[in-house]
């Protein structure tokens, strides 16, 4: 049993990861418009891969 | 273009000066400026293309971004250069825009934080839990202290971090000698917390931080949806167009002419007021003839003539030509300036009310309380032990902790709110729908709230087709709302009559050319040249050829959708309803008699607040419906007030309701949901009153362990949120009705009553 101890800090560490993505996107303003960018994403316009 | 946008009936309003743009806008770093803009019709992404297209195209626009959220567009333009038009670029493409105040950098600061600490609850309420799963389930002691241990180490900063919003309100509470919801969450909280940490430190079985962080998870989650859904209508709200002028072109003494925001405008100053712009401070005209509506203003639906000497007040809309007035007072001495203190007048008359949560919280938290301090000294002198005493005190205090009794009104009042939302009505708190429930009489205000504040011809049948789209082609050459509801009567398909010289005569009306006949349509003494024989009526205007009366046509001011039936539900409702005007008389006696309720014409704006005080002191709890600034004194005395979203600004911003919609049956209806959601709230805390019959006596017996409370206090919460949630299930069945039968526009004919 405690030979598996080790799993629980790497358990609390990916669970901070996910908070501190979460708390990035929410800081650069990605939840402002969910509708428009519902929208957006079929609007795109088509840009040519530059080589 | 798609399915948006037919940009029909837009060219009516007169474009804003590019200098009241400027005003507006804020300087942001890069030499740019930043323009917020309001559209309301954006709604798809055919949408944002199209704006963001015909912004990006102007001169001037390094960024143009569409908030379909919002429907807000934020543009930044270069400093150097004047505004670009942007609200005519708009309104070439189909949109109608209005500048929007850009409030500095003021984000929601409230939301934003709500969600941050609710998503490090969030983290912490899981984790823990998982800890705790091991824990229940039987770890040996040494795996177990050393799970207490990573839990007391996630669950302090998550306390200090996520519990500030409920011990910040606690604590402002208790300072001030009250007590509210926030004061047994943040105590149970803490003393959860606390015999937690001191059981891990003597290496105890039983440890609630769980419990703690888990009750915090929760009550965040009521705690951020209620603030979205108050923000929400705010930000609504906010995005209707504002209707007092900003500022205004000021003529000075040298000639030059510059644009001054109205709180700059001081007394005597001369200024320059285009045919569609409003007043903006108290003044009288030195030149020029107009016509006014003064229907937001003071309730009369008849345009006013506009001569020299004529004093305007402010918030007034100049109609047909432009004109130049002397400011009589500064903006702080206007009009709405003496609203404003009339407002805060009557609002100091209200009685504070108290909302169900604190009225609950008030009662509960001193019960909870003692009982707890009981179960302390009880099991002190029957067991003696210290330890064991202060344990099963802590857990009453766990158990009782009111994550139910959290969550039951706010959650109850999301829902319903949604629910309104969608039916076009914004409400800006849940109190707000607590107060509506209880209301027993409903004030009417007549123009703009039971009538659209715009006319209608209500001869058009009398009249000869012919006669009638010439009149009609006529008029689409003015801005009057006679001329607009002409325009409007025509029927489709007519072939377009050529007419020629076209002009538009302030105060009399319009003249034009056809053939080698002068046609004039406007007021009979202007029109005719012999008008003894006419029977003449403020609201009658006449078409003449040459002089001689060809056809004569009566106006009425037009019903708002729904308002006769409306006020029929009402009073079978049992409410008592009452129109209050500011207008004349006549039209007054007219509309109430014919839906048969009492009236009071020609109030003027103290009569309002004073007539609702007077209701209220009867022990009568009044709503307030109505738009003008007349009304808002009497929107603020009143114990529930609604507005429509043609209101004047601050009546938009006093009232506790808004309805977007046209259809007068918002009233019916939100007093409706408001009902159901108090019906239910109280089943809520039925529910939580319950839980804490059948909880409290286990605890007492020292029964509950950190297992029992996790579940105890999650199935509470669910059955309430649960319950919460049928009130939105209701909408839905109620809403595929309503819809069939309130498509049909309604329009009902005033006849006179005599």
């Amino acid at each position: 049993m405690t030979d598996y101890f080790y799993l629980i800090p790497i358990a609390i560490g990916l669970g901070l990861c996910g908070l501190a993505a979460f708390l990035w996107s929410l800081q650069s303003g990605q939840y402002d418009d969910l509708q428009g960018a519902a929208e957006r994403i079929l609007h795109q316009d088509d840009v040519p891969l530059s080589h | 273009m798609s399915c948006c946008g037919s940009g029909a009936e837009l060219a009516m309003l007169a474009a804003p000066d590019p200098r009241e743009v400027l005003l507006v806008s804020r300087t942001i770093a890069g030499g740019l400026r930043q323009t917020d803009l309001s559209v309301p019709d954006v709604h798809c992404g055919a949408c944002i293309r199209t704006v963001e297209k015909a912004l990006d195209a102007l001169d001037g626009v390094t960024w143009a971004r569409v908030n379909l959220s919002t429907k807000r567009v934020t543009i930044k333009w270069r400093a150097d250069a004047s505004p670009p038009p942007f609200i005519e670029t708009l309104r070439n493409v189909g949109y109608e825009a209005h500048l929007f105040e850009v409030d500095g950098d003021a984000r929601d600061t409230t939301l934003s934080e709500l969600i941050r600490a609710l998503a490090v609850s969030g983290f912490a309420a899981s984790n823990i839990m998982l800890l705790s799963v091991s824990v229940w389930s039987g770890a040996e002691p040494a795996t177990r202290d050393l799970f207490h241990g990573i839990s007391a180490l996630i669950a302090l900063p998550t306390l200090i971090y996520s519990g500030r919003v409920f011990f910040r309100s606690a604590w402002q509470a208790l300072r001030h000698g009250r007590t509210n919801m926030d004061v047994p969450i943040s105590l149970g909280v803490l003393l959860a917390f606390g015999m937690s940490l001191y059981e891990t430190a003597i290496h105890g079985p039983h440890a609630y931080f769980d419990a703690a962080v888990t009750l915090l998870f929760f009550l965040l989650i009521g705690r951020t949806l209620d603030h979205m859904m108050r923000e929400r209508a705010r930000v609504a709200v906010k995005g209707l167009a504002r209707l007092a002028a900003r500022g205004a072109l000021v003529l000075q003494s040298d000639g030059a002419q510059t644009y001054l925001p109205v709180s700059e405008i001081t007394p005597d100053m001369t200024i320059m007021l285009a045919a569609g712009e409003r007043v903006p401070v108290d003044s009288q005209v030195t030149k020029g003839l107009s016509e006014l509506d003064v229907s937001l203003v003071t309730g009369e639906s008849v345009p006013q003539p506009a001569l020299p000497g004529s004093v305007l007040r402010a918030g007034t809309l100049n109609l047909t030509g432009p004109l130049i007035i002397t400011a009589t007072a500064s903006a702080n001495e206007s009009f709405l300036a003496e609203m404003l203190r009339m407002m805060e007048a009557a609002e100091q008359g209200r009685s504070v009310y108290r909302r169900i949560a604190d009225r609950a919280a008030g009662l509960y938290a001193p019960v909870v309380h003692l009982t707890a301090a009981i179960t302390l000294v009880s099991w002190l002198i029957v067991s003696g032990d210290v330890h064991r005493a202060i344990t099963i005190a802590v857990a009453v205090l766990i158990i009782t902790c009111p994550c139910a009794l959290g969550l039951a009104v706010p959650m109850v009042q999301v829902v319903a709110a949604r629910r309104l939302f969608e039916s076009g009505i914004m409400i800006k708190d849940g109190g707000a729908l607590e107060r509506l429930a209880e209301i027993d009489t409903v004030v009417f205000d007549k123009t703009g709230t039971l009538t659209l504040g715009n006319a209608r011809v209500v001869n058009s049948d009398n009249v000869d087709p012919a006669t009638l789209a010439l009149a009609g082609a006529i008029a689409a050459h003015s801005r009057h709302p006679y001329s607009r509801a002409l325009a409007a009567a025509v029927p489709r398909l007519q072939a377009p009559i050529v007419l020629d010289d076209v002009s538009e005569h302030p105060g009399c009306g319009m003249e034009a050319r056809l053939g080698g006949s002068v046609l004039r349509l406007g007021r009979p003494e202007w029109a005719l040249t012999d008008t003894s024989r006419m029977d003449l009526d403020g609201s009658s205007v006449v078409l003449s050829r040459d002089g001689q009366c060809v056809a004569d046509f009566r106006f009425e001011d037009r019903l708002r959708a729904g308002a006769v039936e409306t006020v029929g539900d009402l009073k079978r409702d049992g409410l008592a309803v009452e129109v209050v005007s500011g207008d004349r008389e006549m039209p007054v006696r007219t509309l109430a008699s014919g839906m048969g309720v009492p009236y009071f014409a020609g109030v003027l704006p103290g009569g309002k607040a004073a007539h609702v005080a007077e209701l209220a002191s009867a022990g009568k709890k009044v709503l307030m419906v109505g738009d003008g600034l007349n009304d808002t004194p009497a929107l603020m005395a009143a114990h529930a007030s609604m507005a429509p979203a043609s209101a004047a600004d601050v009546g938009r911003n006093a009232a506790d309701l808004v309805f977007l919609r046209e259809d007068l049956s918002a009233v019916s209806q939100a007093i409706a949901v408001s009902r159901e959601a108090g019906h239910l709230v109280r089943q809520n805390l039925a529910l939580a009153v319950g839980y804490n019959l059948i909880a409290v006596p286990i605890a007492i017996m020292g029964h509950v362990t950190p297992l029992v409370a996790a579940i105890a206090m999650s199935g509470s919460s669910i059955v309430v949120v649960a319950n919460a949630l049928r009130l939105r299930g209701r909408g839905k069945s109620d809403k595929s009705q309503g819809a069939g039968a309130s498509t049909p526009r309604m329009s009902v004919r005033l006849e006179p009553a005599e």
